[in-house]
């Protein structure tokens, strides 16, 4: 069995910079990705950041990822990244079992461990929601800017959040007809900038609308749609049906940290972090020392505060393995203050209601 | 399915590869994954649902939610959306559980 420093689960913006920031302090780091390229959400997003200078707001996301895994590889071994390794198990003893290439199977144990999985799409309910054609708009964009697929024909988006206006407009730069989006909720919920985007194309956003069924044998061929009253129920005879051969389903994402949960890590539902979390400290330190969580798998959030989370936690962790850098309270200082600032005003406020609810 | 023209991004696509899909022969790309390769040949439904025998396609497309395994090269339980394509791959649609040998 290998024995190590520090693992990293997921090379997504926070577990790079987790990396990162770790490595300066001196520590070795193992990351661990079940995907065969590392970046994680990142990779598929063609659109520019929101956010500030420091978290590289105005790149692209894509290109956000390339400059961390420049900076990663600028620390020679003290970064491994191994890819196509799935952490499947995490045990008492700080055992990680690893499925690689999906065939080998073997174990890691480490003297820390920063949990960095990410988020999971969330589905909906509805007749047929089985079929295929019916994705999550997530992976309809990693379809089409990853890989350079069309998904279909033309798409029905269901959830006009940032996610799914966002992804509805990247379908038309890929020439794809978006027949509309909806959403139950009696507002859009995504960004102006990028709904009115989609309006002036001529996407009808319909609010209070739900999905009522897909229709199709083998596929998905079209679907039915209805309004919604202010209670959210269905409203009977305004039924209307697209054609369509692909849906996406973006009506958010929950964290992913089954792993946490398996290692006994104290966790609870938080609805303002959009599911089930583990609680932390404010350095990212679960309720078992030295095991630490950072980005979407800590309750979702955005790119930005994965970072500077990942910087935190990669940072506190080295710490705790005795790699104290000489500026260790200063950097500090300054990514808690770049959380805060991420999650200051109105817009930070659910979020902080989730930190509170979640702090040890 | 392919898209060749993109105002932002530029897919250069790598060596073609060959494989088969159920028998049939299929062309893809290096670099891409079995899942993006099917689909981009029109190949939607990727497994049969355990009891009820419905068709399953992808649908996280990350290796979150196991909708997309299929057997390859004999071996059952396979995520296709992050397993990328080689020559002379067999794939072949999934049919419950699969059998281990
Ligand atoms: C369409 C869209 C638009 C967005 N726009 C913005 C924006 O404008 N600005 C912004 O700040 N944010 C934006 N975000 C959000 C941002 O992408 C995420 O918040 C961010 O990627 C979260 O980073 P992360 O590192 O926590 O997780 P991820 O990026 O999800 O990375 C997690 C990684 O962990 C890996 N992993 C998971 N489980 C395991 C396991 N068991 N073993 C090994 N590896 C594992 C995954 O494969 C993945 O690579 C957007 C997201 C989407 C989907
Ligand atoms: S589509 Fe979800 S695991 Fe492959």
């Amino acid at each position: 069995m290998r024995e190590l420093e520090l693992l990293i689960i997921g090379s997504g913006p926070a577990g790079l910079c987790a990396a990162i920031s770790a490595a300066s302090s001196g520590a070795k780091v193992l990351i661990l990705e079940r995907s065969f390229q590392p970046g994680g959400q990142l990779i598929k997003q063609t659109h520019m950041f929101f956010g500030s200078e420091r978290q590289y707001a105005s790149h692209r996301g894509v290109d956000i990822a390339d400059i961390l895994l420049r900076r990663a590889a600028e620390f020679g071994d003290r970064i491994e990244l191994m890819l196509n390794a799935t952490a499947v198990g995490f045990y008492e003893d700080n055992v990680v079992t690893v499925l690689k290439d999906e065939k080998e199977y073997f174990k890691i144990k480490a003297k820390s461990i920063i949990c960095a999985t990410g988020a999971f799409e969330k589905s909906l309910a509805f007749p047929n929601n089985d079929l295929p054609g019916i994705y999550g708009a997530g992976a309809v964009q990693t379809l089409m800017n990853v890989y350079g697929v069309r998904p279909g024909n033309r798409v029905l988006m269901v959830g006009a959040g940032n996610i799914g206006v966002i992804v509805s407009y990247q379908l038309m730069q890929a020439g794809i007809q978006v027949a509309a989006v909806l959403d139950a909720a009696p507002r859009i919920g995504a960004y102006l900038v990028h709904a009115s985007k989609l309006a002036r194309m001529g996407v009808p956003i319909l609010c209070s609308h739900t999905i009522k069924e897909a229709i199709g044998t083998d596929c998905l061929e079209a679907a039915v749609v209805c309004r919604v009253d202010q209670r959210f129920r269905p409203i009977p005879g305004t039924e209307r049906r697209f054609d369509v051969d692909v849906m996406c389903v973006s009506v958010g994402l929950s964290p992913l940290n089954e792993l946490l949960a398996m290692r006994g890590a104290a966790m609870r539902y938080v609805p303002q972090l959009s599911g089930t979390v583990p609680l932390r400290t404010v350095d990212c330190e679960t309720s078992i020392p030295g095991i630490y969580v950072a980005g979407d798998a800590s309750g979702i959030e955005e790119a930005s505060s994965a970072m500077a989370e990942g910087y935190l936690a990669g940072l506190c962790a080295a710490a705790g393995l005795g790699h104290v850098p000489e500026d260790y309270g200063a950097r500090r200082q300054e990514y808690l203050g770049q959380l805060e600032d991420l999650r200051s005003g109105p817009v930070g406020d659910r979020i902080r209601a989730g930190m509170k609810l979640s702090a040890l | 399915m392919r898209i060749t023209q993109h105002p932002i991004l530029n897919f250069d696509r790598g060596k073609e590869l060959h494989f088969t899909f159920n028998g049939q022969p299929m062309t893809g790309y290096e670099g891409e994954t079995v899942a993006a390769a099917l689909h981009a040949a029109g190949v939607k439904v990727l497994a049969k649902s355990l009891n009820l025998h419905r068709p399953r396609g992808f649908y996280c497309a990350i290796g979150n939610c196991a909708s997309c395994q299929m057997i390859v090269d004999g071996a059952p339980n396979v995520r296709t959306c992050i397993t990328l394509l080689r020559e002379g791959m067999r794939v072949e649609t999934q049919e419950g559980k699969g059998k281990i040998k």
